[in-house]
């Protein structure tokens, strides 16, 4: 088959999952066995588990796919990497097609993890460093104040248990904790952001 | 034995007062018996983790790694670069494989990198403490500085996600590990040998998003170590070791359940059977108290 022949049957979706999602180029990759539906800790968790998120690209399901929380059930675990025949980066090719819906603006708003990943990157990125009771606090108040003390009193005895053993900062919130380069490292993800965002289409 | 020297990336939870503080002291106390030197990266950062991907996409996420390979480089670039943190280690290694084999992105990370004055050339090896000990040093003379056996301990080696998969452990097999079972063995204790659940997902950063659902996983992990009478956990990773501890009472109401047990770092161990006191092993770093090795530590 020629590549022009090839090129006929990509649908739009594909071609721009390839170019812009990380790894994306593999997706074409997938033959539908479903070991890494069967793999994957979460599941049953997933609407639409990676075999046909795969399938729904192919089939340029844009919308369903991309707005869709299921990629956000990703814990990490590489289980599907590590199992899959054809050799998909599955792990990585979720991680790209959540960011790339976040990027856009698309990904579902109320998704816990969405939330919990934009807080993180914030936090790490202001100092270099994670600061855990910021993250921690941060997360409980995500949803107002009310709700945020409710949680707050119930995660109480693990935060009391990890303080008492030195684990967790009780001055945390005041600390100038991070590194002393923290104004090179946000100069270099600033440089770094605007080069991807150019590069993917998210730039204003 | 001669000194071994590397260039060390102790990552966040390391720090004082943070969720792997007794992690970091009882590596402090093992690595004083094997004469290891941990030099550590001058002002290293965060390594964006895995949940880095979200915000972080590609290039930002690995510029944070490149960033202190970059500084391991200026520092002691003929030393391999050891990271003690499953995530720090994965997340380092991902980025330099990655900028390592794409021209376009080594080019843009020396682009970047060059505005803060530093460069990258990504020669260095990049290791989980874990392959230091059984690779440069091996089970054998591992065991040699052991003063005090860990007699009659049964303990479930619980390896978890990211020091597994997907680099992985040379010379292991990514569905069942043996390496944290030998290192058990060789300080003296006993190995659960049928533990089912040893590279089951504790759920990682969805257990702050997505509690319910990490807690399902972690009930697994638990009740199987009990289920094959292990009376305490071993792992090699800050966050399983958190997320296997530190929930066990939400797990108790959710689940109607009664855990209590231990869950300690294979450096724990380690530092206990090498003779270290309790305080040297971090164990006043345990949320669920690790009496019996606490006792060994004693005697």
């Amino acid at each position: 088959m020629t590549t022009q022949a090839v090129e006929k049957y990509h649908n739009d979706f594909l071609k721009e999952v390839e170019k812009n999602v990380e790894m994306g180029h593999m997706v074409k990759m997938c033959m539908q066995c479903g070991v890494c539906s069967g793999s994957c800790p979460l599941g049953p968790a997933w609407e639409h588990p990676p075999q046909e998120i795969f399938m729904m690209i192919r089939a340029g399901k844009r919308d369903e796919v991309l707005t869709s929380d299921s990629m956000w059930m990703c814990t990490s675990c590489y289980n599907c990497i590590v199992r899959c025949p054809r050799e998909l980066p599955i792990t990585h090719i979720m991680h790209g097609l959540a960011n790339y819906a976040h990027r856009l603006g698309i990904a579902p708003k109320q998704n816990p993890t969405r939330r919990f990943a934009q807080m993180f990157w914030k936090n790490i990125t202001s100092t270099g460093r994670v600061n855990e009771l910021k993250l921690s606090v941060g997360l409980y108040f995500m949803d107002g104040i009310a709700s945020g003390i409710k949680k707050g009193l119930e995660m109480l005895p693990v935060g009391l248990g990890l303080m008492k053993t030195k684990r967790l900062d009780p001055m945390g919130m005041v600390s100038g904790h991070g590194c002393k380069g923290r104004a090179d490292i946000q100069k270099m993800i600033k440089k770094a952001t605007e080069i991807e965002d150019k590069r993917k289409g998210y730039a204003a | 034995m001669a000194k071994k020297e590397y260039s060390f990336y102790p990552g966040c939870s390391s720090e004082r007062k943070a969720s792997a503080s007794n992690y970091m002291v009882s590596i402090e106390s093992m690595c004083k018996t094997l004469d290891i030197k941990l030099n550590e990266i001058p002002d290293w950062n965060c390594c964006a983790a895995s949940i880095g991907y979200a915000q972080g996409g590609e290039l930002p996420r690995h510029t944070m790694n490149a960033r202190n390979i970059a500084l391991s480089e200026k520092n002691v670039g003929n030393q391999d670069i050891v990271a003690t943190c499953a995530a720090c280690w994965l997340g380092a290694k991902e980025s330099q494989e990655r900028i390592n084999h794409d021209k376009t992105l080594f080019g843009d990370i020396n682009n970047i990198l060059g505005e803060i004055g530093l460069k990258y050339e990504g020669k260095q090896n990049i290791r989980h403490m874990v392959e230091v000990l059984i690779e440069d040093f091996g089970y054998d003379e591992l065991k040699k500085p052991v003063k005090k056996p860990l007699e009659g301990i049964k303990i479930a080696g619980y390896v978890g996600c990211q020091t597994n998969r997907p680099f992985g452990v040379h010379g292991e097999s990514f569905e069942n590990p043996k390496y944290l079972d030998k290192l058990t063995e060789t300080m003296g204790a006993e190995a659960v040998e049928k533990y089912d659940q040893k590279v089951t997902c504790c759920g990682g950063a969805l257990a702050f998003s997505e509690p319910e659902k990490a807690y399902v996983q972690i009930n697994k992990i638990i009740e199987s170590a009990y289920d094959f009478g292990a009376e305490m956990i071993v792992t090699p990773c800050p966050v399983c070791q958190m997320n296997v501890e530190v929930y066990q009472d939400m797990i108790n109401k959710k689940f109607n359940k009664k855990y209590k047990i231990p869950v300690v770092y294979y450096s724990q161990l380690m530092a206990v059977a090498y003779g270290a006191s309790a305080k040297e092993a971090g164990l006043d770093g345990n949320v669920v108290r690790a009496t019996r090795l606490e006792e060994i530590a004693a005697k």
